[in-house]
């Protein structure tokens, strides 16, 4: 029984691709068939980070309309074995994206992956609303801030109205909250909304929070999704997310000041 | 001429004035006079008194059939066989509307449904909503109601299901962008509303949890609403139109338990 999972947010920036490539990455390395999905037709960036843009034939529009095969568009991932991507059209726009077409592709990536991870693109338009409408589990990228903080409550809302499972009467979408880009130096001088209060304005369970890195920037830049990044905090942070995903308990970690810990991890990281 | 009675002719002879009556509506699923006359009996039977020369609305509503078939005087001449008058009918076709003056019937509304309770409720009528006949058990939870929202995002409705009150219970957050009104009742929330959402009510409001968007209650002008909450922290709150924003919320009782009502016709808040 495959799942699919949407990564999603209402607002732009605040790391949805990044999310979408280390958590599917995670997936695939924990050992589930998976694949990403790029829906951000006309602003393809998926493919950037996970390093595959010089690969890409055909994409999700060309296969909706038939004109490809799903294999002809799959592409694999050089670094994890059991992950591939399905690219966005970068020459058409969001209209491109049918409820029946999207529906036909999913189904098709049902019968081989456990998981489909959907790559939303920013907004409440179309493109979202196409991204989210199938979702099984959506994970909500938020930053600590508040105008960010608003906007995923009103994809949350989104999400239990205009989702097929809302549609359908079936059991919820359930939701998962990832705090990202978040420093504990900025929290403690109030510049920046805590974990606490992010939980409570969303009341929704936490999946991982992200601490604000340099190896985030430095893994997009190189196309290498930060998970691979065992040393850096972010990576392990987007590793507990994907144990937290598949049902382990783990405690929450990089949520306070590590004075000593936190430089050696930024070096480990460069390194 | 008695002069009491020269001053009564002096003025018009006869007004018109509007009024509410009640009367029983026959709904008509499908039409065999054999059986029409039969189930007619029947009823008569078990409440002879009460159905002694009642007036009938008929309601076309639910008519399965072809209704251009339908004769009117037939069924009319049928009810009046078994004491009842049929008075009118509730009908839109003209060809229906037509067929019914013939028959020397009064034409009625058909009985309104979803677009009825869709009125704008930030509107502040002074009246309570008006039934339109006691026949018509008012807002049931399937005409329930959804409020034009700016885009039409409401959550399905929680209201019980045998129609017995028109309060509405919703269990899961009230998510900014959303909208959701409890028309002919209570709105009881046992979730936070967060910032940028609306609720709206004809009776009081309550919210286990914090409130954090707007609160509309008595959205029909009932002025003994009342709004409840665990933690005011509202961008605004209204009851029958009187209403304060988040500026003027923020005092002593700001993200505490807390109650709003009318007092002499201003908003005050209370701790709850």
């Amino acid at each position: 029984m495959s799942k699919i999972i949407v990564i999603t947010s209402g607002k732009g920036g605040v790391g949805k691709t990044t999310t979408s490539a280390s958590i599917a990455t995670g997936l695939a390395k924990r050992g589930h068939k998976t694949v990403v999905i790029d829906f951000d037709v006309g602003l393809r960036n998926l493919d950037l980070i996970m390093n595959c843009e010089r690969r890409v034939v055909y994409d999700f529009v060309n296969v909706i309309n038939g004109e490809a095969t799903l294999n002809q568009a799959l592409i694999k991932d050089k670094h994890t074995d059991k992950l591939h991507i399905l690219p966005a059209s970068q020459t058409r726009d969001k209209e491109a994206l049918t409820k029946e077409g999207v529906e036909k592709v999913l189904n098709e990536l049902a019968e081989t992956f456990e998981y489909i991870v959907c790559d939303s693109p920013a907004g409440i338009e179309h493109g979202a609303l196409m991204a989210l409408y199938y979702a099984d589990e959506a994970i909500v990228v938020t930053n600590p801030e508040v105008s960010s903080v608003r906007d995923s409550d009103r994809i949350l809302g989104i999400l239990q109205s205009k989702s097929r499972r809302a549609e359908m009467g079936l059991d919820p979408v359930k939701e998962h909250l990832l705090l990202t880009r978040y420093s504990p130096e900025r929290v403690i001088k109030g510049e920046m909304l805590s974990v606490q209060d992010v939980e409570e304005i969303l009341a929704v369970p936490l999946l991982g929070v992200i601490p604000e890195s340099q190896a985030v920037l430095t893994a997009s830049n190189q196309g290498v999704p930060v998970i691979h990044d065992d040393l850096s905090d972010a990576g392990q942070a987007y590793q507990d997310a994907v144990a937290r995903l598949l049902g382990e308990e783990r405690e929450h970690r990089f949520l306070d000041i590590q004075k000593k810990g936190f430089f050696s991890r930024v070096f480990g990281g460069k390194a | 001429m008695p002069q009491a009675t020269a001053d009564l002719f002096a003025s018009p002879c006869l007004q018109f004035k509007g009024s509410m009556v009640p009367l029983t509506t026959l709904e008509l699923l499908y039409f065999d006079p054999e059986k029409f006359s039969q189930a007619l009996q029947e009823k008569i039977r078990q409440a002879p008194n009460l159905f002694k020369n009642l007036p009938l609305v008929l309601s076309l509503d639910k008519f399965a059939e072809d209704i251009n078939d339908l004769n009117f005087l037939q069924i009319r001449e049928l009810c009046s066989a078994q004491n009842l008058q049929l008075i009118g009918v509730r009908a839109t076709d003209p060809t229906q509307i037509a067929a019914a003056e013939s028959a020397g019937l009064a034409v009625l509304q058909p009985s309104r449904g979803r677009q009825d309770n869709t009125e704008e409720p930030s509107q502040n009528l002074q009246k309570e909503p008006q039934q339109e006949s006691q026949q018509e058990p008012q807002a049931s939870p399937e005409a329930a109601p959804q409020v034009e929202s700016p885009d039409k995002e409401v959550l399905d409705s929680a209201a019980p299901a045998n129609g017995q009150t028109a309060n509405r219970i919703i269990r899961t957050p009230i998510r900014s962008g959303q909208q959701v009104y409890a028309p002919g009742g209570d709105l009881i929330v046992m979730a936070p509303v967060s910032a940028g959402a609306e609720i709206l009510a004809d009776g009081n409001i309550h919210v286990y949890g914090p409130l954090r968007g707007r609160a509309l209650a008595g959205v029909r002008g009932n002025t003994e609403a009342m709004v409840f909450c665990q933690s005011l922290e509202a961008e605004l709150v209204s009851i029958a139109g009187q209403y304060k924003i988040s500026e003027d919320l923020q005092g002593n009782h700001w993200k505490k338990p807390s109650l709003l009502k009318l007092e002499d016709d201003r908003l005050v808040i209370r701790e709850l």
